[in-house]
Order: structure tokens, then C-alpha cells, then sequence
């Protein structure tokens, strides 16, 4: 039944994993996202729907675990944080190569190195362009609520299956620790072992019973056969462009200014737009769901209509680049930004896209821009 | 007797082994790989569990381990493969799961998941060829190698003050209470495959029997990495070899045979 909680965003993803009909979860305790774990352990899931959740010794053994399980079509996932998703690179890198379906949460805190525990959007890069070695992409999904943790899993376990691809819910810190209300959905049953093996028998290894067997693997030496997976990847990735964008555009219709902004930042950017209509400032904003793909075409032509874009983000600047290459020149692109585990407020965004863009019109030239951290 | 009757299946004493595949082994000649491939597939085949059965490769002259064994495989990342088996066998409860490792797979890049796979006492099988040397990648030191031992990256011998012992895999994890059985085997004469075949066997009736995690070290050669001829680096073995890992069971049951 679906049912009104209120919940923490981890929380509420490790609930919806449950509901989502996963068989497994294999995770290592890493601030702030050890909640998922924590709750997932008390709920007992191997009685309540026979999920399996177990502590690994390490991200690189729980990323394994889960390349283990999904190489026999089971529905698995994983969370960590910035630091531990550094260790999963190399096993997300295997998924994506040897056609995996998995589910990786990352609840973002600050970087580099040990960094900080605060949030911040600072996995951008290493989320949407690969992260790991090789060339492949992740399906990523950033909510921007708690209602999103919990909605996003089994969207995301859906994408994961539907093209055989890791795929990533890149939150963060603050999405994860905050408490919202939150309508879970109905539990979806999961599969029997004969219905894995009758939907996932012709590629998952789950012993060859009835049919030839099956191998999973990644490892192409024959350079016209690595080039040949190399390409169906692509082909996978540019399938997702057009099948399965998501975006959501608030006041952008008569918007002569826009903002950019995902996760938690879009929270706060849509504040932005308010404080700034109230101002006499007509700007809209574009919240990009889905990081990859990336709304390319809307941002494209919205650049048509609007004067300036300021990208919003927790970091020093990394999806702007992406925004950047969307707009094509066609107005100035600017980005703003707060680190360190700062959360930035309303009235900064508003202030910021002010003095970044609205200021001096369209005329200001790239390289002459401000370093746009405070 | 006439031809017709010699081929008639009573009277066949060898076959080749039913779940190894056509394809050619890319193991040197001499090696000790394609000997141990086949025993593994030859239980697997005897126990008629094929259905229930799925690998693990892992990352080493055995990468292609699963163009040979003729069972569901998954290829790991490198030392990766008893997390990968955890994966599948918690998932999985009731499947025959094995890893077929290395020595730099096992005991070096994945030691960690190695010690805490056994730790948990996994209901799986490892099957760990110990041949002292990075074969793959063109003959390094591993973490097995002898003392004195020349590899391409200890040229002048592997020197203890500065590069630390061999590991003792088998007595390591021996001493972890999650594993139910630990052997070390060897399969360079007929002797040696027969008994290590039956090693196998026991590890994988553990399996059935649920009785947690069953650990087959196979000391072999590698004559291209060690440099010699086959014949040579079987006795080499012999000499060298055996008397730092000393054949014979270690933990049998669940209880340890004696003090290493």
C-alpha cells in the first residue's frame, strides 16, 4: 500500500529499494549515507521480502558483490559517498562494460580527498563522464527531495534493466540527512528464480539449465570486437538521449534570465526565481533530472530566448562546462557556486545572476569573467 | 577385437572431459592450468550439477578461463572474485558457485576480499593455483614467490629484508573459523591430479552439503615465467616448491589437521 511517511532521504531510499523488489544490497558504512545500511539491516529485509543485505568489508568488495549478483540477473544496488564511490570506480567501470544492470547511490559530500561530510555536488564530473576508465557512460538521476530518494529507485532500477547499464542516483548530502514527508509506493514482488530465469536466461549466468550457457565479460582482445562493444554502448547511450530524458522547466516560458541547477541547488535556485520575480527580474529555471543524458536541446533553444544562464551548483563549477557546451555561445553562461559543505542561499543565487549576468546585459566576453567562486 | 568394438562405449577408458569446451587452450605447454581446468570440469561434470553451476574467472593467465570451461561464467576484475562469487551465491543460495584464481589475483590485489570471503564463510568453492609468479604479465614476483627466487621485477633474486615473505595462503585463511575445508594439491603427475581431483570433489560435495567455504590450493609450475623447461620446472617444483608449501590437507571439516 502506498503510504504518507516522514522520512530521512536516505531512509526513504533504503525503504524504496525494498518496495522496488530488489534482491540485494551490498553496502560499507560511509557518513552521510550510512543510514541506508543502518536502516535497511533494521527492517530485516530477508524476512520481509527475502532481500539479501549484507556489510562488505570494503566499497571495492560491495561494488563487486553487486557485479556478482547482477551477473545473474538479480536486482542489487549500492549507495556510498564521494570517497567510497571513488573505490566503486573500477566496478562500475566493469558493470558498464560488461552490460550490467545496478543501481549506485551516491549521497555527495564535499572533496577532495577525505574532504568534508557536508554536502555538495562536487561528483558531477565523476558521475556524468565516467568516473572510471574507458569509454562509457552512467544513466544518472539526481532528486532534488526526499519524495525523489525514494521515487528515483525504482526508475532507476528500470533504466538499469531496460539497457543493461549501471546507473547512478547522484544525491547528496543534504537530500540524504534532511527529513520530508514522503508517499512511499506499493511493493513491487520480486522476481522468482525461474522468472530471472526466463527474462534475464539469454545473457544472465545463473547455471545453463535448458539453453546454451552464458558468459559475462568485458574483456574484448580482438581490437575490431572491443571496437564493435565500444559502439553498441554508444548506440545504448544514444538511446537514452532520446528515449529517456528528464527535465523539469519552472517559469521558463516568458524567463529572460535562466538558471541551471540540479539536486538540492535546484531547491534553492527555485526560491531564486521567486525572490527575483518578486524583484521585477523575469528569469526562469531549468532542473536537469537526468545528468546523463543532459537537456542539450532545451538549453539550446531556451539560449534563443534568454539573455544569460547562470549555472548553480555546489562545487567550483563543473556542470557549467556541460552548459556551456549547450548553449553554443550563443549568450554569456556563468557559473556560481559555494564549496566546502557551504549551502548557498536564495538571496546569493539571486545576487549572484545580478551581478554575473543580468548586470551588464549580454555583452561580456568569456575569458574576461570573474572567478566565479565567492 | 575390430575397430567397431574398440569404439563401443563400454569399452572406452578416456574420453574427453564433456564440459570442456573445443577451444584451444592458451596455456603454455607444460603448464599446469589446463590440468587443473580439467579435473574442476570433470567433478562438475560426475556431480551432473552443470545446470546449478556458475563460475568465476579471474584476472591472470586463467582470465579466459571460461573460453575453456564449458559452465555459466562471470570474469571478475582482478582480485575481485570472491566478492563476485559472494554476490552471486547470496543471491543464489542453492547454485554451486567457484572462483578459479591466481596467486597475484588471490594473494596480492585481492586479499581483502580473499581473507573476508573465507572469514564469512561463503558456500563457495576457491580454486587457487599457486605458481609463484606473475604469469600473465610476463613473469613478476608475487606475493608467493620464493625467497631468492628471480622474476623480471626481483632480478637478482627476491630478497626477504626488503620484499617480505611469501604468503602462506592456505595456513592464513586455515585459521579463520568460516572455512570448512582447506587443501593444498599439486597436478604434475597422475598421482597428484587423482588426488587433487578428489580434493575438488570434496570441496564441491561442502557445497551441497552447505557446509560453508572450501579452499583447493594447486601448486603448479610455470616454466615460461620460471624459465625452464616443463620437465625442469617440475622438479624444480618438487625441490623448491613443495618444501615451503607442504602438499596435503590443513583444515578439513572445519578443523585444522595440525599446527603448520
Amino acid at each position: 500500500m502506498s503510504e504518507l511517511r516522514l522520512m530521512k532521504g536516505n531512509e526513504a531510499l533504503a525503504e524504496a529499494a525494498i518496495r522496488a523488489g530488489a534482491d540485494a544490497y551490498f553496502g560499507y558504512p560511509i557518513t552521510p549515507q550510512s543510514e541506508v545500511i543502518e536502516y535497511l539491516m533494521d527492517q530485516r529485509p530477508e524476512k520481509r521480502t527475502g532481500m539479501v543485505v549484507l556489510q562488505a568489508e570494503s566499497e571495492i568488495a560491495a561494488i563487486n558483490m553487486v557485479y556478482g549478483a547482477a551477473s545473474s540477473g538479480k536486482r542489487v544496488m549500492t549507495s556510498s559517498s564521494s570517497p567510497g564511490i571513488s573505490l566503486k570506480m573500477e566496478g562500475i567501470s566493469y558493470l558498464a562494460g560488461a552490460e550490467l544492470p545496478a543501481v549506485i547511490v551516491n549521497v555527495v559530500r564535499g572533496g577532495p580527498g577525505l574532504g568534508t561530510i557536508q554536502p555538495s555536488q562536487a561528483d558531477y564530473n565523476q558521475a556524468v563522464k565516467g568516473g572510471g576508465h574507458g569509454d562509457y557512460r552512467m544513466y544518472v538521476l539526481a532528486p532534488a527531495s526526499v519524495q525523489e530518494m525514494s521515487d528515483f529507485v525504482s526508475d532507476a532500477f528500470d533504466i538499469a534493466f531496460k539497457y543493461r547499464t549501471p546507473v547512478m542516483i547522484l544525491s547528496d548530502g543534504l537530500i540524504g540527512q534532511m527529513m520530508e514527508k514522503v508517499v512511499l509506493k506499493d511493493e513491487r514482488k520480486r522476481l522468482t528464480d525461474a522468472e530471472i530465469d526466463e527474462k534475464y536466461g539469454s545473457w544472465a549466468t545463473t547455471g545453463r539449465k535448458g539453453r546454451e550457457r552464458n558468459i559475462i565479460t568485458s574483456l574484448y582482445l580482438e581490437a575490431e570486437r572491443m571496437e564493435q562493444r565500444v559502439r553498441k554502448l554508444m548506440n545504448k547511450y544514444q538511446r537514452m538521449e532520446e528515449e529517456d530524458l528528464r527535465y523539469e522547466m519552472i517559469h521558463c516560458d516568458d524567463a529572460e534570465y535562466l538558471f541551471v541547477a540540479y539536486g538540492s541547488s535546484a531547491r534553492i535556485a527555485q526560491k531564486a526565481v521567486e525572490l527575483g520575480r518578486e524583484k521585477g527580474i523575469k528569469v526562469g529555471l531549468l532542473r536537469p533530472i537526468t545528468l546523463f543524458p543532459f537537456p542539450k536541446k532545451q538549453l539550446f533553444e531556451l539560449a534563443d530566448q534568454v539573455k544569460g544562464v547562470l549555472s548553480v551548483e555546489m562545487n567550483a563549477g563543473q556542470m557549467v562546462d556541460d552548459v556551456r557546451l549547450a548553449v553554443e555561445h550563443k549568450v554569456p553562461v556563468e557559473h556560481f557556486g559555494r564549496t566546502g559543505g557551504i549551502i548557498h542561499t536564495p538571496e546569493e543565487i539571486l545576487e549572484a545572476l545580478e551581478q554575473k549576468i543580468v548586470k551588464d546585459g549580454s555583452i561580456r566576453h568569456h575569458t574576461t569573467r570573474e572567478p566565479s567562486l565567492l | 577385437m575390430e575397430v567397431l568394438d574398440i569404439i563401443r562405449p563400454e569399452n572406452q577408458v578416456f574420453c574427453k572431459t564433456g564440459l570442456m569446451t573445443d577451444a584451444t587452450l592458451t596455456y603454455c605447454p607444460g603448464c599446469g592450468h589446463g590440468t587443473a581446468h580439467n579435473i574442476t570440469m570433470e567433478v562438475i561434470d560426475e556431480m551432473g550439477v552443470v545446470e546449478d553451476t556458475i563460475g568465476v574467472a579471474p584476472v591472470g593467465c586463467s582470465v579466459f578461463a571460461y573460453d575453456f570451461m564449458a559452465v555459466d561464467m562471470t570474469q571478475a576484475a582482478h582480485g575481485r572474485a570472491p566478492a563476485v562469487a559472494t554476490g552471486i551465491a547470496r543471491t543464489w543460495p542453492d547454485k554451486y558457485v567457484f572462483t578459479y584464481q591466481g596467486d597475484g589475483d588471490l594473494a596480492a590485489i585481492g586479499t581483502a576480499e580473499t581473507i573476508h570471503c573465507c572469514n564469512r564463510g561463503e558456500n563457495i568453492v576457491i580454486i587457487f593455483v599457486n605458481n609463484g609468479i606473475y604469469g600473465m604479465t610476463g613473469g613478476q614476483m608475487a606475493p608467493t614467490t620464493l625467497p631468492g627466487m628471480k622474476t623480471s621485477t626481483s632480478p637478482y633474486g627476491r630478497e626477504i629484508e626488503t620484499m617480505g615473505s611469501p604468503i602462506k595462503m592456505s595456513e592464513l585463511i586455515a585459521n579463520l573459523p568460516g572455512t570448512y575445508y582447506v587443501t593444498r594439491q599439486s597436478v604434475h603427475t597422475h598421482k597428484h591430479v587423482r588426488k587433487a581431483k578428489k580434493a575438488i570433489r570434496k570441496a564441491f560435495e561442502n557445497t551441497r552439503l552447505k557446509k560453508g567455504l572450501s579452499f583447493v590450493e594447486i601448486v603448479s609450475n610455470c616454466n615460461s615465467g620460471w624459465k625452464m623447461t616443463p620437465n625442469e620446472s617440475n622438479i624444480w617444483m618438487e625441490e623448491h616448491m613443495f618444501p615451503y608449501y607442504p602438499l596435503g590437507d590443513i583444515k578439513v571439516n572445519g578443523k585444522l589437521k595440525q599446527v603448520a
